[in-house]
């Protein structure tokens, strides 16, 4: 590890991300605490230490014996340890396994929880590949919110309004939200390149601009479903509907088979491919790219056409398996949360799976854990971007625990300025 | 592009020869024909909207008040004639923009060109029924109110992005200020919401600059982290404490309006301007101090140099990062402040109050070019589409109000593309500074 990372400055892209093959000479010790795994584990860690304080001072026993926490300061404590214990069991129960309804013996009892955290993670793992391929090739795509709008509303059209044959639907489905998630990438990324207007505010805009569009399609006849009174669609036909994988009981959908298939294509993108090659080059030095003779401008184009590619696919797992009629809100912050799921992943395709399970457990355990001990599940997204912070800023993490190893900084060569 | 040059004084071949060169800047193809023809393509949908398919026979009805208070200045104009001449008046221009395009004429130009059509869809919306007017005052105010939020949030980022480091995070400091200034305003009082909200905002810009100028994160990153942060834990806070304790905690008291002494008695500009909120009040005061802070002071030139160019400002002397360290945290303060209006408008916080005005004040930004003016006149352009938009949904709601709600996002994508003129950000933007 440390011939590959002497030189973090001079190497910016083997610093943020880590290697995949580490010698296997170097000392265990030294490699785990100057592995990027440790800060990734620390800052996980960290943010849930910060969010168990939270848990403690929104619990109404522990905040009526702070006011005599001078006489008994043990009371406070102890309520405190006992709301911080109660709310993590359940936020495990509501991802993992839940002893209580596993007890019934049904398959909904056993698998609920495991089937509503890859629910949850489906998209995230989707929009994660997304915005880590970005990153690689030296994109900041934060326009994951409006590819997965289009991406959904494509695909949403597809599946209410033709009657196809079931498996011909399906895939036309998944074809037409690949379709849109990518025409309102590729918007960006043409954007960039004819004009070098900066990705990340026309992303932005178009975020809003898709926003506004679904808006107005919710109020549409033929868009909207009858009586017209609430703003939300038709409802996809079943043809449309990704299968469900383990029978009807449990929510887990064919979305996942679709997210870890992609997962896998990324990987092959990325790391054995040609165009992977070169998008890795143009992200690592676009000038150094263009002397090489690299079409950098077609470059960003391609990129975000992939990129909106996979976020309309998470767009297709929401409309065409999670929910089945569109809403207002159908992205439910998954562009934001795939931000927060690539840096996490590193932006590489197996982190970004793992990284993708665990926030689709956090989700799925913090909807548990706000009915069982109504702790607001708000606290999962204040865990999450905390995790992010501790991540993006190794130099804290390491000087907070005092290890040594290189400081490298995520995303540090990406995005430098407006103009850049 | 036309160069005249006063030819060298054939003389002593030592003597000091002075050229007077002036040079008029070039208009790019993309300004010459993104501008032309978007003029050209407004006017043809004046015409056409408001003109041909316009099916108002009734005289358009303007008044410059209320229509409840006597004594109000109002007029008549024939709608439809009107539509025709404003739009054949934007072709003209587009198409003489077309033929001889002068950069410096630029604003002028589209300024006219806007105004035009706006005067079109004005007309066509007080003449859709016997009984519509426009209140023109009216109008007015609800524009500032609406653009109150973005002016602050986008003075906001001109007081972070002058100085070097990108502000995603609007969104979140206003959040911030405006989860606290509800506490404080019904704990305490108003003046103790404003003071608390801009601590707040002034907090998370305090985060964002240890993380980016201490820890050199990305910054967009990092605004993107925080303002996830934020909208976490203000909807944490609120539903842990305000939900069930609404009354001791959440139901902070309204602003008044107060008056002006004098000018508040000026005819239109005085109901306009001078009988509103002390918030707003502080808007004005903060829009002038920052253009005057930014533009005449040592502080914004200093400000500036170490946006433009951090390493020549330490070769100077000037400490980089204690200028970025203070702006980044004024600026939040700023936002906070922000985010305290929206709880004096509606008196309580929920959940995502801000619903995305953190990001149109990065827009309107970007739109103004990094300048305090530019950023107000952007404000005050997004603030206007806003209450026409709340304008049309009751007076013309055959137009979709959510294709007005996208204006100020396609304004700024196609600011950025340099469709209409180039921006170009702070040189230094976003870029973390190391001494070497």
């Amino acid at each position: 590890m440390s011939d590959q990372t002497a030189d973090p400055a001079a190497d910016p892209q083997a610093a943020a991300m880590p290697p995949d093959e580490t010698p296997e000479q170097a000392g265990f010790w030294k490699r785990l605490t100057s592995s990027s795994l440790i800060v990734t584990v620390l800052a996980f860690v960290t943010a849930m230490v910060l969010g168990g304080i939270l848990i403690a001072v929104a619990d109404p026993r522990t905040q009526d014996a702070s006011h005599y926490f001078f006489q008994y300061p043990w009371d406070t404590f102890q309520y405190g340890f006992s709301a911080i214990w109660k709310g993590y069991v359940a936020l495990f129960e509501g991802a993992i396994f839940n002893p209580h309804t596993a007890s019934k013996g049904t398959l909904a009892g056993y698998a609920g929880p495991i089937s509503e955290t890859l629910t949850n993670a489906t998209p995230l793992i989707l929009g994660g590949l997304s915005v880590g391929l970005a990153f690689r090739a030296g994109l900041f795509n934060i326009g994951g919110q409006g590819q997965v709008i289009m991406g959904a509303i494509f695909a949403g059209f597809v599946g209410f309004h033709w009657h196809l044959a079931p498996g011909l639907h399906l895939v036309l489905g998944i074809l037409a939200g690949m379709l849109g998630g990518a025409l309102w990438g590729g918007l960006a990324g043409l954007l960039k390149a004819k004009t070098g207007a900066h990705e990340v505010i026309t992303t932005i805009m178009l975020n809003y601009i898709a926003v506004y569009f679904l808006a107005y399609l919710l109020s549409v006849k033929g868009f909207q479903a009858p009586p017209y009174g609430q703003a939300i669609s038709n409802r996809v036909f079943k043809s449309a509907q990704l299968p469900p994988l383990l029978g009807g009981s449990v929510r887990v959908h064919g979305g996942l088979i679709l997210a870890l298939l992609s997962a896998w294509f990324i990987y092959w993108l990325i790391e054995k491919s040609t165009l992977g090659f070169r998008l890795r080059a143009v992200g690592a030095n676009p000038f150094a790219s263009r002397t090489a003779g690299m079409n950098v401008e077609n470059s960003y184009i391609t990129v975000m056409l992939i990129a909106g590619a996979l976020c309309g696919l998470a767009g297709v797992s929401q409309i065409l398996g999670t929910n089945s009629q569109l809403t207002g809100d159908i992205d439910a912050g998954i562009g934001f949360d795939a931000i927060t799921v690539a840096l996490l992943g590193r932006a590489n395709p197996k982190g970004i799976i793992a990284a993708g399970l665990l926030f689709g457990a956090l989700h799925a355990g913090g909807t548990q854990m706000q009915s069982a001990t109504g702790t607001p599940i708000d606290l999962v997204q204040v865990i999450q971007s905390l995790i992010v912070l501790f991540i993006a800023a190794p130099m804290l993490v390491r000087v907070m625990f005092r290890l040594k190893g290189p400081s490298s900084v995520v995303g540090g060569q990406l995005a430098k300025g407006w103009n850049g | 592009m036309t160069t005249m040059a006063q030819p060298p004084a054939p003389q002593a071949a030592d003597e000091l020869v002075v050229e007077h060169a002036v040079t008029r800047a070039p208009v790019s193809t993309a300004q010459r024909l993104g501008a032309g023809i978007s003029l050209i393509v407004l006017g043809l949908v004046t015409v056409w909207r408001f003109g041909l398919e316009g099916h108002h026979d009734f005289p358009a009805k303007i008044r410059l008040g209320a229509a409840d208070t006597a004594h109000v200045a109002h007029f008549s104009v024939p709608a439809v004639p009107a539509a025709y001449v404003c739009g054949i008046v934007i072709i003209a221009l587009g198409v003489a923009w077309l033929i001889a395009p002068r950069r410096a004429w630029f604003g002028t130009v589209m300024g006219i060109g806007l105004a035009l059509f706006v005067a079109a869809v004005l007309l066509w919306l007080a003449s859709a029924s016997s009984f519509a007017t426009i209140d023109l005052v009216g109008l007015g105010t609800s524009t500032i109110g609406y653009s109150v939020p973005l002016i602050l949030g986008a003075l906001c980022g001109v007081m972070c992005e002058r100085s070097g480091v990108i502000n995603v995070a609007i969104e979140g400091q206003m959040l911030a200020g405006a989860w606290t200034a509800a506490l404080f305003a019904t704990l305490i009082g108003v003046a103790a919401g404003l003071v608390a909200g801009a601590i707040a905002g002034a907090l998370v810009g305090c985060l964002l600059a240890v993380f980016a100028i201490r820890y050199l994160v990305n910054q967009v990153v990092l605004g993107v982290v925080l303002n996830v942060f934020a909208a976490g834990l203000t909807g944490f806070l609120y539903d842990a404490f305000m939900q069930q304790h609404t009354e001791a905690l959440n139901q902070a008291p309204l602003m008044e309006n107060h008056k002006l002494p004098v000018l508040g008695s000026i005819p239109v500009i005085g109901p306009l301007l001078f009988d509103t909120t002390v918030i707003v009040y502080l808007t004005y005061i903060l829009i002038i101090a920052v253009d005057v802070w930014l533009f005449r002071t040592r502080w914004g030139l200093r400000t500036r140099a170490v946006g433009e160019h951090p390493k020549a400002a330490d070769t100077v002397g000037i400490n980089v990062l204690a200028m970025r360290y203070r702006n980044v945290i004024i600026g939040g303060a700023i936002a906070g402040l922000a985010g305290s209006y929206f709880i004096f408008q509606v008196g309580q916080f929920q959940k995502n109050i801000t619903s995305g005005q953190g990001f149109i004040a990065l827009a309107a930004l970007i739109f103004g070019r990094w300048s305090p003016r530019g950023a107000v006149a952007a404000a005050l352009l997004f603030g206007f589409a806003n209450a026409l938009g709340t304008n049309m949904s009751i007076n013309a709601p055959s137009i979709p109000s959510a294709f007005i709600a996208m204006l100020p996002y396609v304004a700024t994508i196609v600011a950025v593309a340099g469709l209409v003129g180039k921006v170009r950000a702070p040189a230094a933007d976003g870029e973390p500074y190391v001494k070497e």
